[in-house]
Protein backbone atom coordinates (compact mmCIF):
# COMPACT_ATOMS: atom_id res chain seq x y z
CA UNK A 1 0.00 0.00 0.00
CA UNK A 2 1.56 3.34 -0.84
CA UNK A 3 -0.10 6.59 0.11
CA UNK A 4 0.52 10.01 -0.11
CA UNK A 5 -0.96 12.71 2.08
CA UNK A 6 -1.31 15.76 1.33
CA UNK A 7 1.73 16.56 -0.82
CA UNK A 8 2.92 20.03 -2.00
CA UNK A 9 5.55 20.66 -4.53
CA UNK A 10 7.01 22.95 -6.69
CA UNK A 11 8.67 22.74 -9.77
CA UNK A 12 11.19 25.73 -10.62
CA UNK A 13 8.72 27.91 -8.35
CA UNK A 14 5.57 27.10 -9.85
CA UNK A 15 3.29 24.85 -7.35
CA UNK A 16 2.45 22.05 -8.85
CA UNK A 17 0.93 19.61 -6.21
CA UNK A 18 -1.58 21.82 -3.68
CA UNK A 19 -2.24 19.14 -0.80
CA UNK A 20 -2.49 16.18 -2.61
CA UNK A 21 -3.71 12.81 -1.13
CA UNK A 22 -4.32 9.25 -3.24
CA UNK A 23 -3.90 5.96 -1.77
CA UNK A 24 -2.85 2.67 -3.89
CA UNK A 25 -3.87 -0.68 -2.88
CA UNK A 26 -1.59 -4.05 -3.14
CA UNK A 27 -2.31 -5.79 -6.31
CA UNK A 28 -3.85 -3.46 -8.37
CA UNK A 29 -3.12 -2.00 -11.96
CA UNK A 30 -3.72 2.11 -11.13
CA UNK A 31 -3.81 5.15 -14.37
CA UNK A 32 -3.24 8.74 -12.83
CA UNK A 33 -4.36 10.78 -15.57
CA UNK A 34 -4.99 14.88 -16.16
CA UNK A 35 -3.90 17.12 -18.25
CA UNK A 36 -0.63 18.32 -19.81
CA UNK A 37 1.42 20.17 -16.78
CA UNK A 38 -0.77 18.99 -14.08
CA UNK A 39 2.09 17.29 -12.25
CA UNK A 40 1.71 13.54 -13.41
CA UNK A 41 5.13 12.76 -13.56
CA UNK A 42 6.13 15.33 -10.32
CA UNK A 43 3.45 12.65 -8.64
CA UNK A 44 5.05 9.98 -9.73
CA UNK A 45 8.91 11.07 -9.03
CA UNK A 46 7.47 11.70 -5.07
CA UNK A 47 5.73 8.42 -5.01
CA UNK A 48 9.26 6.86 -5.83
CA UNK A 49 10.99 8.21 -3.08
CA UNK A 50 13.29 10.16 -5.03
CA UNK A 51 12.58 13.62 -4.48
CA UNK A 52 10.86 14.32 -1.08
CA UNK A 53 7.40 16.54 -1.21
CA UNK A 54 8.12 19.99 -0.06
CA UNK A 55 5.33 19.28 2.27
CA UNK A 56 3.56 16.03 2.74
CA UNK A 57 4.36 13.02 2.94
CA UNK A 58 4.32 9.54 1.15
CA UNK A 59 4.27 6.31 2.92
CA UNK A 60 4.84 2.96 1.52
CA UNK A 61 3.23 0.05 4.10
CA UNK A 62 2.78 2.65 6.68
CA UNK A 63 6.10 4.08 6.94
CA UNK A 64 7.45 7.29 5.36
CA UNK A 65 9.18 6.47 1.92
CA UNK A 66 12.21 8.38 3.35
CA UNK A 67 12.73 6.37 6.09
CA UNK A 68 13.69 3.40 3.78
CA UNK A 69 17.16 2.70 2.44
CA UNK A 70 17.99 3.24 -0.87
CA UNK A 71 19.08 -0.46 -2.06
CA UNK A 72 16.11 -1.73 -0.11
CA UNK A 73 13.42 0.50 -1.82
CA UNK A 74 14.75 -0.31 -5.08
CA UNK A 75 13.90 -4.12 -4.29
CA UNK A 76 10.71 -2.96 -3.66
CA UNK A 77 10.01 -0.92 -6.26
CA UNK A 78 10.96 -0.01 -9.98
CA UNK A 79 10.50 2.63 -12.15
CA UNK A 80 9.74 3.03 -15.76
CA UNK A 81 11.24 6.67 -16.64
CA UNK A 82 9.55 8.83 -19.37
CA UNK A 83 11.80 8.59 -22.28
CA UNK A 84 12.96 5.22 -21.67
CA UNK A 85 17.02 4.70 -21.82
CA UNK A 86 19.36 6.34 -23.81
CA UNK A 87 21.72 4.37 -26.57
CA UNK A 88 24.24 3.78 -24.32
CA UNK A 89 27.48 1.52 -25.06
CA UNK A 90 26.07 -1.05 -22.91
CA UNK A 91 24.82 -4.64 -24.55
CA UNK A 92 21.44 -5.51 -23.66
CA UNK A 93 21.96 -8.22 -21.60
CA UNK A 94 24.76 -5.88 -19.29
CA UNK A 95 21.85 -2.68 -19.19
CA UNK A 96 19.23 -5.55 -18.20
CA UNK A 97 21.69 -7.33 -15.71
CA UNK A 98 21.79 -3.87 -13.65
CA UNK A 99 18.35 -4.14 -12.60
CA UNK A 100 20.01 -6.40 -10.27
CA UNK A 101 22.43 -3.47 -8.93
CA UNK A 102 19.76 -3.27 -5.44
CA UNK A 103 21.11 -7.36 -4.66
CA UNK A 104 24.54 -7.01 -4.80
CA UNK A 105 26.98 -5.91 -2.39
CA UNK A 106 29.58 -3.68 -2.51
CA UNK A 107 32.22 -6.69 -4.35
CA UNK A 108 28.64 -6.49 -7.03
CA UNK A 109 28.28 -9.95 -6.25
CA UNK A 110 25.00 -11.50 -5.01
CA UNK A 111 24.05 -14.26 -2.75
CA UNK A 112 22.03 -16.36 -5.26
CA UNK A 113 22.78 -16.37 -9.02
CA UNK A 114 20.75 -14.07 -10.90
CA UNK A 115 21.91 -15.29 -14.65
CA UNK A 116 18.48 -16.85 -14.54
CA UNK A 117 16.15 -13.92 -13.94
CA UNK A 118 17.95 -12.40 -16.12
CA UNK A 119 17.27 -15.13 -18.95
CA UNK A 120 13.46 -15.10 -18.26
CA UNK A 121 13.00 -11.46 -17.87
CA UNK A 122 14.92 -10.93 -21.55
CA UNK A 123 13.03 -14.07 -22.98
CA UNK A 124 9.18 -12.59 -21.50
CA UNK A 125 9.93 -9.14 -23.43
CA UNK A 126 11.46 -10.91 -26.70
CA UNK A 127 14.78 -10.02 -26.16
CA UNK A 128 16.88 -13.08 -26.18
CA UNK A 129 17.90 -12.74 -29.89
CA UNK A 130 19.51 -9.29 -29.55
CA UNK A 131 20.80 -9.63 -25.54
CA UNK A 132 24.14 -9.42 -27.04
CA UNK A 133 23.85 -6.03 -28.91
CA UNK A 134 24.76 -2.65 -27.86
CA UNK A 135 21.93 -0.51 -27.04
CA UNK A 136 23.19 2.17 -29.03
CA UNK A 137 21.98 -0.23 -32.25
CA UNK A 138 18.57 -0.70 -31.30
CA UNK A 139 15.06 1.70 -32.45
CA UNK A 140 13.54 3.21 -29.72
CA UNK A 141 10.97 0.40 -29.45
CA UNK A 142 13.15 -1.89 -28.74
CA UNK A 143 14.88 -0.16 -26.00
CA UNK A 144 11.78 0.46 -24.12
CA UNK A 145 11.45 -3.23 -24.05
CA UNK A 146 15.01 -3.58 -22.38
CA UNK A 147 13.86 -1.06 -20.26
CA UNK A 148 11.14 -3.10 -19.24
CA UNK A 149 13.12 -6.23 -19.31
CA UNK A 150 15.26 -4.18 -16.71
CA UNK A 151 12.48 -3.64 -14.25
CA UNK A 152 11.57 -7.09 -14.85
CA UNK A 153 15.22 -8.22 -13.22
CA UNK A 154 14.61 -6.10 -10.93
CA UNK A 155 11.83 -8.26 -9.14
CA UNK A 156 10.11 -5.51 -7.65
CA UNK A 157 6.25 -6.16 -5.46
CA UNK A 158 5.71 -2.16 -7.30
CA UNK A 159 6.02 -0.72 -10.60
CA UNK A 160 5.48 2.86 -11.82
CA UNK A 161 5.44 3.77 -15.03
CA UNK A 162 5.99 7.49 -16.50
CA UNK A 163 4.41 7.52 -19.61
CA UNK A 164 5.24 4.10 -20.96
CA UNK A 165 3.61 4.25 -24.54
CA UNK A 166 4.83 7.70 -25.66
CA UNK A 167 6.55 7.37 -28.96
CA UNK A 168 5.38 3.87 -29.42
CA UNK A 169 3.04 2.76 -32.40
CA UNK A 170 -0.23 1.60 -31.35
CA UNK A 171 0.86 -2.04 -31.97
CA UNK A 172 3.58 -1.81 -29.71
CA UNK A 173 1.73 0.14 -27.07
CA UNK A 174 -1.13 -2.78 -27.01
CA UNK A 175 1.90 -5.00 -26.40
CA UNK A 176 3.46 -3.29 -23.67
CA UNK A 177 0.82 -3.01 -21.86
CA UNK A 178 -0.76 -6.23 -22.23
CA UNK A 179 2.82 -7.91 -20.90
CA UNK A 180 2.68 -5.34 -17.80
CA UNK A 181 -0.77 -6.67 -17.42
CA UNK A 182 -0.16 -10.07 -17.38
CA UNK A 183 3.05 -9.40 -15.01
CA UNK A 184 1.02 -8.13 -12.81
CA UNK A 185 -1.43 -10.13 -12.39
CA UNK A 186 0.42 -13.00 -12.09
CA UNK A 187 2.74 -11.78 -9.49
CA UNK A 188 0.60 -9.97 -7.83
CA UNK A 189 2.33 -6.70 -8.23
CA UNK A 190 0.83 -3.07 -7.58
CA UNK A 191 1.31 -0.91 -10.63
CA UNK A 192 0.97 2.43 -10.70
CA UNK A 193 1.27 4.31 -14.41
CA UNK A 194 1.46 7.44 -15.62
CA UNK A 195 -0.97 7.44 -18.88
CA UNK A 196 -2.21 10.18 -21.52
CA UNK A 197 -4.43 8.42 -23.36
CA UNK A 198 -7.74 7.90 -21.77
CA UNK A 199 -8.43 5.04 -23.80
CA UNK A 200 -5.67 3.22 -23.19
CA UNK A 201 -6.21 3.90 -19.24
CA UNK A 202 -9.82 3.14 -19.27
CA UNK A 203 -9.05 -0.47 -21.00
CA UNK A 204 -6.23 -1.78 -18.78
CA UNK A 205 -6.31 -0.05 -15.33
CA UNK A 206 -8.16 -1.21 -12.17
CA UNK A 207 -8.52 2.48 -10.95
CA UNK A 208 -7.66 6.01 -12.08
CA UNK A 209 -6.60 8.86 -10.50
CA UNK A 210 -7.26 12.23 -11.76
CA UNK A 211 -5.45 15.20 -10.95
CA UNK A 212 -6.88 18.69 -11.61
CA UNK A 213 -5.42 21.95 -10.02
CA UNK A 214 -3.13 20.09 -8.06
CA UNK A 215 -5.35 17.64 -6.33
CA UNK A 216 -6.54 14.68 -7.21
CA UNK A 217 -10.28 15.23 -8.17
CA UNK A 218 -11.80 11.82 -8.86
CA UNK A 219 -10.49 8.68 -8.34
CA UNK A 220 -12.64 5.18 -9.02
CA UNK A 221 -12.96 2.68 -11.24
CA UNK A 222 -12.96 3.92 -15.02
CA UNK A 223 -16.70 3.61 -15.34
CA UNK A 224 -16.99 5.75 -11.87
CA UNK A 225 -14.47 8.03 -13.52
CA UNK A 226 -14.62 8.84 -17.13
CA UNK A 227 -17.78 10.77 -17.20
CA UNK A 228 -18.45 13.32 -19.85
CA UNK A 229 -18.75 16.08 -17.22
CA UNK A 230 -15.46 15.26 -15.58
CA UNK A 231 -13.67 15.36 -19.29
CA UNK A 232 -14.96 18.96 -19.67
CA UNK A 233 -13.85 20.51 -16.39
CA UNK A 234 -10.56 18.51 -16.20
CA UNK A 235 -9.78 18.58 -20.49
CA UNK A 236 -11.70 21.66 -20.89
CA UNK A 237 -13.30 19.88 -24.23
CA UNK A 238 -16.61 18.21 -24.77
CA UNK A 239 -16.45 14.35 -25.37
CA UNK A 240 -18.91 11.73 -25.59
CA UNK A 241 -18.41 8.62 -23.76
CA UNK A 242 -19.57 5.38 -25.10
CA UNK A 243 -18.76 1.45 -23.70
CA UNK A 244 -16.30 -0.51 -25.66
CA UNK A 245 -18.02 -3.21 -28.05
CA UNK A 246 -15.86 -5.41 -26.42
CA UNK A 247 -15.33 -4.82 -23.11
CA UNK A 248 -17.87 -2.73 -22.05
CA UNK A 249 -14.96 -0.32 -20.53
CA UNK A 250 -15.87 3.42 -21.04
CA UNK A 251 -13.97 4.91 -24.24
CA UNK A 252 -13.90 8.93 -25.19
CA UNK A 253 -15.04 10.20 -28.26
CA UNK A 254 -13.57 13.29 -29.27
CA UNK A 255 -16.34 16.25 -30.40
CA UNK A 256 -14.82 18.95 -32.49
CA UNK A 257 -15.99 21.84 -32.60
CA UNK A 258 -16.67 22.15 -36.04
CA UNK A 259 -18.25 19.55 -38.03
CA UNK A 260 -17.06 18.71 -41.00
CA UNK A 261 -19.26 19.99 -43.95
CA UNK A 262 -22.15 17.23 -44.93
CA UNK A 263 -23.07 16.40 -48.04
CA UNK B 1 49.94 -4.44 -17.44
CA UNK B 2 52.85 -6.20 -19.75
CA UNK B 3 53.04 -3.23 -21.58
CA UNK B 4 53.32 -0.59 -18.42
CA UNK B 5 56.23 -3.25 -17.57
CA UNK B 6 57.78 -3.42 -21.00
CA UNK B 7 57.64 0.47 -21.01
CA UNK B 8 59.64 0.84 -17.66
CA UNK B 9 62.29 -1.00 -18.79
CA UNK B 10 62.97 0.60 -21.80
CA UNK B 11 62.55 3.94 -20.48
CA UNK B 12 64.69 3.27 -17.62
CA UNK B 13 67.07 1.97 -20.52
CA UNK B 14 67.66 5.61 -22.62
CA UNK B 15 68.61 8.94 -21.16
CA UNK B 16 70.71 11.68 -22.13
CA UNK B 17 73.81 10.18 -19.86
CA UNK B 18 75.33 7.97 -22.66
CA UNK B 19 75.13 5.01 -20.38
CA UNK B 20 74.93 1.86 -22.01
CA UNK B 21 71.68 -0.03 -22.21
CA UNK B 22 73.92 -3.03 -20.70
CA UNK B 23 75.49 -0.55 -18.21
CA UNK B 24 71.88 0.39 -16.45
CA UNK B 25 70.71 -3.01 -15.84
CA UNK B 26 73.90 -3.70 -14.37
CA UNK B 27 73.78 -1.31 -12.26
CA UNK B 28 69.88 -2.17 -11.45
CA UNK B 29 70.95 -5.53 -10.88
CA UNK B 30 73.56 -4.74 -8.59
CA UNK B 31 70.99 -2.77 -6.34
CA UNK B 32 69.55 -5.86 -5.31
CA UNK B 33 70.93 -7.32 -1.99
CA UNK B 34 71.86 -10.46 -3.67
CA UNK B 35 73.38 -9.64 -6.61
CA UNK B 36 75.48 -6.87 -4.24
CA UNK B 37 78.23 -9.11 -3.83
CA UNK B 38 80.93 -8.43 -6.69
CA UNK B 39 82.76 -4.79 -7.17
CA UNK B 40 80.92 -2.54 -9.53
CA UNK B 41 82.59 -1.66 -12.56
CA UNK B 42 80.56 1.68 -12.78
CA UNK B 43 81.39 5.07 -11.34
CA UNK B 44 79.39 6.20 -8.48
CA UNK B 45 78.03 9.17 -10.74
CA UNK B 46 76.37 6.81 -13.12
CA UNK B 47 75.03 4.94 -10.62
CA UNK B 48 73.65 7.96 -9.40
CA UNK B 49 71.97 9.00 -12.52
CA UNK B 50 70.54 5.43 -12.58
CA UNK B 51 69.03 5.03 -9.24
CA UNK B 52 68.46 8.21 -7.88
CA UNK B 53 67.76 10.19 -11.06
CA UNK B 54 66.05 8.05 -13.54
CA UNK B 55 64.65 5.28 -12.19
CA UNK B 56 62.63 7.83 -9.46
CA UNK B 57 61.89 9.83 -12.70
CA UNK B 58 60.23 6.90 -14.30
CA UNK B 59 58.23 5.30 -11.84
CA UNK B 60 57.30 9.28 -10.73
CA UNK B 61 55.90 9.27 -14.33
CA UNK B 62 53.95 5.79 -13.76
CA UNK B 63 52.44 7.05 -10.83
CA UNK B 64 51.52 10.68 -12.04
CA UNK B 65 50.14 9.25 -15.52
CA UNK B 66 47.88 6.61 -13.01
CA UNK B 67 46.80 9.49 -11.13
CA UNK B 68 45.62 11.85 -13.85
CA UNK B 69 44.06 9.05 -15.77
CA UNK B 70 42.08 7.85 -12.74
CA UNK B 71 40.97 11.61 -12.38
CA UNK B 72 40.02 12.03 -15.64
CA UNK B 73 37.69 8.41 -15.67
CA UNK B 74 35.96 9.74 -12.28
CA UNK B 75 35.12 12.75 -13.59
CA UNK B 76 33.74 12.08 -16.99
CA UNK B 77 31.76 8.85 -15.51
CA UNK B 78 30.23 10.96 -12.75
CA UNK B 79 29.59 14.06 -15.18
CA UNK B 80 28.48 12.01 -17.62
CA UNK B 81 30.26 14.10 -19.69
CA UNK B 82 33.09 12.80 -22.88
CA UNK B 83 35.31 16.12 -22.69
CA UNK B 84 35.34 16.14 -18.64
CA UNK B 85 38.98 15.92 -17.40
CA UNK B 86 41.32 17.53 -14.89
CA UNK B 87 42.65 19.77 -17.48
CA UNK B 88 39.44 21.11 -18.96
CA UNK B 89 37.44 21.18 -15.73
CA UNK B 90 40.54 23.66 -14.80
CA UNK B 91 41.17 21.67 -11.70
CA UNK B 92 44.79 21.15 -12.20
CA UNK B 93 44.92 24.73 -12.72
CA UNK B 94 43.72 25.32 -9.89
CA UNK B 95 45.43 23.15 -8.00
CA UNK B 96 48.27 24.42 -9.09
CA UNK B 97 47.80 28.00 -7.62
CA UNK B 98 47.66 26.77 -4.44
CA UNK B 99 50.75 24.33 -4.98
CA UNK B 100 52.73 26.90 -6.67
CA UNK B 101 51.71 29.62 -3.84
CA UNK B 102 53.08 27.62 -1.37
CA UNK B 103 56.38 26.75 -3.00
CA UNK B 104 57.19 30.01 -4.49
CA UNK B 105 56.33 32.10 -0.53
CA UNK B 106 58.34 28.87 0.94
CA UNK B 107 55.56 27.67 2.87
CA UNK B 108 55.97 23.78 2.39
CA UNK B 109 56.94 23.38 6.25
CA UNK B 110 53.52 24.15 7.75
CA UNK B 111 51.75 20.74 7.73
CA UNK B 112 55.14 18.66 6.96
CA UNK B 113 55.29 16.74 3.94
CA UNK B 114 51.31 16.94 2.97
CA UNK B 115 51.19 20.95 3.06
CA UNK B 116 51.41 21.20 -0.93
CA UNK B 117 48.87 18.81 -1.91
CA UNK B 118 46.36 19.54 0.97
CA UNK B 119 46.60 23.10 -0.27
CA UNK B 120 46.46 22.59 -3.84
CA UNK B 121 43.39 19.83 -3.44
CA UNK B 122 41.97 22.64 -1.44
CA UNK B 123 42.50 25.62 -4.32
CA UNK B 124 41.12 22.67 -6.83
CA UNK B 125 38.02 22.27 -5.45
CA UNK B 126 37.41 25.84 -5.04
CA UNK B 127 37.81 25.80 -8.62
CA UNK B 128 35.79 22.62 -9.88
CA UNK B 129 32.75 24.33 -7.54
CA UNK B 130 33.76 27.78 -9.76
CA UNK B 131 33.12 25.86 -12.66
CA UNK B 132 30.04 24.23 -11.67
CA UNK B 133 29.01 27.54 -10.36
CA UNK B 134 29.87 29.56 -13.81
CA UNK B 135 28.02 26.81 -16.15
CA UNK B 136 24.91 26.26 -14.16
CA UNK B 137 21.91 26.96 -15.76
CA UNK B 138 18.33 26.70 -14.38
CA UNK B 139 19.98 23.54 -12.69
CA UNK B 140 20.96 21.55 -15.25
CA UNK B 141 24.83 21.66 -16.40
CA UNK B 142 25.22 21.22 -20.17
CA UNK B 143 28.15 19.81 -21.11
CA UNK B 144 29.90 22.31 -23.35
CA UNK B 145 29.37 25.06 -21.47
CA UNK B 146 30.31 23.15 -18.53
CA UNK B 147 34.04 22.97 -20.10
CA UNK B 148 34.15 26.45 -21.39
CA UNK B 149 33.59 27.50 -17.71
CA UNK B 150 36.77 24.86 -17.23
CA UNK B 151 38.62 26.26 -20.17
CA UNK B 152 38.29 29.75 -18.88
CA UNK B 153 38.68 29.20 -15.48
CA UNK B 154 41.78 27.33 -16.52
CA UNK B 155 43.41 30.07 -18.68
CA UNK B 156 42.77 32.60 -15.42
CA UNK B 157 44.52 30.45 -13.37
CA UNK B 158 47.32 29.89 -15.42
CA UNK B 159 47.80 33.48 -15.86
CA UNK B 160 47.75 34.18 -11.80
CA UNK B 161 50.30 31.04 -11.68
CA UNK B 162 52.39 33.07 -14.16
CA UNK B 163 52.07 36.27 -11.91
CA UNK B 164 52.83 34.52 -8.95
CA UNK B 165 55.92 33.09 -10.20
CA UNK B 166 57.35 36.18 -12.06
CA UNK B 167 56.79 38.03 -8.76
CA UNK B 168 58.99 36.10 -6.59
CA UNK B 169 61.75 36.47 -9.02
CA UNK B 170 61.55 33.32 -10.44
CA UNK B 171 63.22 31.82 -13.89
CA UNK B 172 60.92 31.80 -16.71
CA UNK B 173 61.78 27.87 -16.08
CA UNK B 174 59.82 27.65 -13.14
CA UNK B 175 56.38 29.06 -15.25
CA UNK B 176 57.19 26.61 -17.98
CA UNK B 177 56.94 24.15 -15.13
CA UNK B 178 53.26 25.28 -13.60
CA UNK B 179 51.98 25.86 -17.33
CA UNK B 180 53.33 22.72 -18.97
CA UNK B 181 54.20 20.45 -16.47
CA UNK B 182 57.92 18.80 -15.63
CA UNK B 183 59.19 15.93 -13.92
CA UNK B 184 62.69 16.87 -14.02
CA UNK B 185 64.97 17.45 -10.80
CA UNK B 186 62.19 15.37 -8.74
CA UNK B 187 63.25 13.03 -5.94
CA UNK B 188 61.90 9.87 -4.11
CA UNK B 189 60.48 11.65 -1.63
CA UNK B 190 57.59 12.83 -4.36
CA UNK B 191 56.94 9.40 -5.00
CA UNK B 192 56.46 8.94 -1.45
CA UNK B 193 53.84 11.58 -1.34
CA UNK B 194 52.12 10.57 -4.45
CA UNK B 195 51.88 6.98 -3.27
CA UNK B 196 48.75 6.93 -0.35
CA UNK B 197 47.35 9.30 -2.71
CA UNK B 198 46.47 6.85 -5.61
CA UNK B 199 46.35 3.74 -2.98
CA UNK B 200 43.36 5.40 -1.24
CA UNK B 201 41.72 6.56 -4.34
CA UNK B 202 42.23 3.94 -7.04
CA UNK B 203 39.86 1.55 -4.18
CA UNK B 204 37.46 4.43 -4.08
CA UNK B 205 36.84 4.72 -7.83
CA UNK B 206 36.51 1.22 -8.13
CA UNK B 207 34.51 0.57 -5.18
CA UNK B 208 31.74 3.23 -7.20
CA UNK B 209 32.48 1.34 -10.41
CA UNK B 210 29.24 -0.26 -10.84
CA UNK B 211 27.62 2.93 -9.40
CA UNK B 212 28.96 4.85 -12.25
CA UNK B 213 27.69 2.40 -14.72
CA UNK B 214 24.50 3.17 -13.63
CA UNK B 215 24.86 6.71 -13.75
CA UNK B 216 25.44 6.19 -17.69
CA UNK B 217 21.37 5.45 -17.98
CA UNK B 218 20.75 8.84 -16.31
CA UNK B 219 20.98 9.95 -12.48
CA UNK B 220 17.15 9.43 -11.92
CA UNK B 221 17.74 5.80 -13.72
CA UNK B 222 20.63 4.95 -11.12
CA UNK B 223 18.80 6.41 -8.25
CA UNK B 224 15.55 3.94 -8.94
CA UNK B 225 18.25 1.47 -8.65
CA UNK B 226 19.13 2.11 -5.28
CA UNK B 227 22.29 3.86 -6.15
CA UNK B 228 22.76 7.34 -3.24
CA UNK B 229 23.05 9.32 -6.33
CA UNK B 230 24.36 12.68 -4.22
CA UNK B 231 27.07 10.93 -2.04
CA UNK B 232 28.16 8.81 -5.45
CA UNK B 233 28.58 12.52 -6.60
CA UNK B 234 29.97 13.68 -3.89
CA UNK B 235 33.16 10.59 -3.20
CA UNK B 236 33.84 10.16 -7.06
CA UNK B 237 34.67 14.43 -7.42
CA UNK B 238 36.42 14.44 -4.27
CA UNK B 239 38.76 11.41 -4.75
CA UNK B 240 39.26 12.54 -8.46
CA UNK B 241 40.28 15.86 -7.39
CA UNK B 242 42.53 14.63 -4.56
CA UNK B 243 44.68 12.56 -6.95
CA UNK B 244 44.80 15.31 -9.64
CA UNK B 245 46.09 17.68 -6.74
CA UNK B 246 48.68 15.03 -5.91
CA UNK B 247 49.48 15.02 -9.18
CA UNK B 248 49.84 18.53 -10.01
CA UNK B 249 52.23 19.35 -6.54
CA UNK B 250 54.36 16.70 -7.88
CA UNK B 251 54.91 17.43 -11.72
CA UNK B 252 52.77 21.11 -12.73
CA UNK B 253 49.86 20.40 -14.79
CA UNK B 254 49.96 18.07 -17.20
CA UNK B 255 47.00 18.46 -19.75
CA UNK B 256 44.88 16.35 -21.50
CA UNK B 257 46.33 12.68 -20.00
CA UNK B 258 42.75 12.33 -18.09
CA UNK B 259 40.93 12.87 -21.77
CA UNK B 260 42.66 10.51 -23.89
CA UNK B 261 43.83 7.37 -21.67
CA UNK B 262 40.29 6.56 -20.67
CA UNK B 263 38.89 7.13 -24.24
CA UNK B 264 41.05 4.91 -25.72
CA UNK B 265 40.33 2.27 -23.01
CA UNK B 266 37.45 2.54 -23.24
CA UNK B 267 37.43 1.63 -26.73
CA UNK B 268 39.16 -1.05 -26.32
CA UNK B 269 37.38 -2.52 -23.06
CA UNK B 270 34.30 -1.37 -23.52
CA UNK B 271 32.24 0.81 -20.96
CA UNK B 272 31.79 -1.16 -17.53
CA UNK B 273 33.92 1.39 -15.30
CA UNK B 274 34.75 -1.71 -13.36
CA UNK B 275 37.34 -2.04 -15.91
CA UNK B 276 37.89 1.17 -17.31
CA UNK B 277 39.19 2.64 -13.88
CA UNK B 278 41.49 -0.23 -13.04
CA UNK B 279 42.77 0.25 -16.67
CA UNK B 280 43.24 3.55 -17.42
CA UNK B 281 45.22 3.62 -14.04
CA UNK B 282 47.68 1.68 -15.72
CA UNK B 283 47.17 3.06 -19.36
CA UNK B 284 47.50 6.21 -17.77
CA UNK B 285 51.10 5.25 -16.22
CA UNK B 286 52.07 4.05 -19.59
CA UNK B 287 50.89 6.79 -21.59
CA UNK B 288 53.09 9.64 -19.63
CA UNK B 289 55.71 7.31 -19.34
CA UNK B 290 56.02 7.71 -22.95
CA UNK B 291 55.37 11.58 -22.57
CA UNK B 292 58.31 11.37 -20.63
CA UNK B 293 60.55 9.76 -22.23
CA UNK B 294 59.89 11.35 -25.22
CA UNK B 295 60.52 15.13 -23.32
CA UNK B 296 63.68 14.26 -22.22
CA UNK B 297 65.33 12.03 -24.85
CA UNK B 298 63.87 14.09 -28.04
CA UNK B 299 65.99 17.10 -28.24
CA UNK B 300 68.46 15.35 -25.81
CA UNK B 301 69.87 17.06 -23.77
CA UNK B 302 67.45 19.64 -23.87
CA UNK B 303 64.06 18.69 -22.00
CA UNK B 304 60.57 19.55 -23.58
CA UNK B 305 58.13 20.27 -21.06
CA UNK B 306 56.01 17.40 -20.22
CA UNK B 307 52.66 18.96 -20.89
CA UNK B 308 54.14 20.26 -24.34
CA UNK B 309 53.88 16.17 -25.25
CA UNK B 310 50.91 15.72 -24.11
CA UNK B 311 48.87 18.89 -25.35
CA UNK B 312 50.42 17.83 -28.98
CA UNK B 313 48.97 14.82 -28.87
CA UNK B 314 45.87 15.49 -26.56
CA UNK B 315 44.67 18.59 -28.10
CA UNK B 316 44.17 17.21 -31.29
CA UNK B 317 42.04 14.05 -30.07
CA UNK B 318 40.01 16.56 -28.41
CA UNK B 319 39.07 18.17 -31.16
CA UNK B 320 38.18 15.00 -32.45
CA UNK B 321 35.83 14.19 -29.42
CA UNK B 322 33.96 17.58 -30.01
CA UNK B 323 34.22 17.10 -33.40
CA UNK B 324 32.24 13.74 -32.87
CA UNK B 325 30.06 14.87 -30.26
CA UNK B 326 28.50 17.74 -33.16
CA UNK B 327 27.99 14.92 -35.45
CA UNK B 328 26.00 13.25 -33.47
CA UNK B 329 23.88 15.83 -32.45
CA UNK B 330 23.04 16.97 -36.26
CA UNK B 331 22.20 13.56 -36.88
CA UNK B 332 18.35 12.59 -36.19
CA UNK B 333 17.00 10.45 -33.04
Amino acid sequence: MIEAKEVFQEIQGRTVLEGLSCSFRKGRLYGIIGPNGVGKSTLLHLLSGVTRPKRGEVFFDGQSIASYPRKRLARMMAVLQQGGLPPVGFTVREVVGMGRFPYQNWLGSEERDSEETIETALKAMGLSGLAGRRMDQLSGGERQRVALAKLMAQEPSVILLDEPTTYLDIGYQVQLLDTVRSWQRERELTVIAVLHDLNLASLYCDELVVLHRGKAAAAGTPSEVLSPALIGEVYETSASVVAHPMTGDPQIMLQPQLMKKLD
Amino acid sequence: MLLLAVSIVVSLSIGSAGISVADVWDILLRQLPWLADEQSAHTPGEIAIITQVRLSRVLLAVLVGACLALAGAGFQGVLRNPLADPYTLGVASGSSVGAAFIILFGLQAALGIWTIPLVAFTTGTVTLFGVFWLSRSKGAMQIETLILSGVILQSFLGAFVSFMVSLSQGVVNQIMFWLMGSLAMRSWDNLYMLLPFLALGLPLLLFYAQALNLFVLGERQAAHLGVHVERTKLVVLIASTLLTAAAVSVSGVIGFVGLVVPHLIRLLAGPDYRLIIPLSAIGGGTFVLWADTLARTALSPKEIPLGVVTALIGAPFFAYLLHRRKLKEGSPS
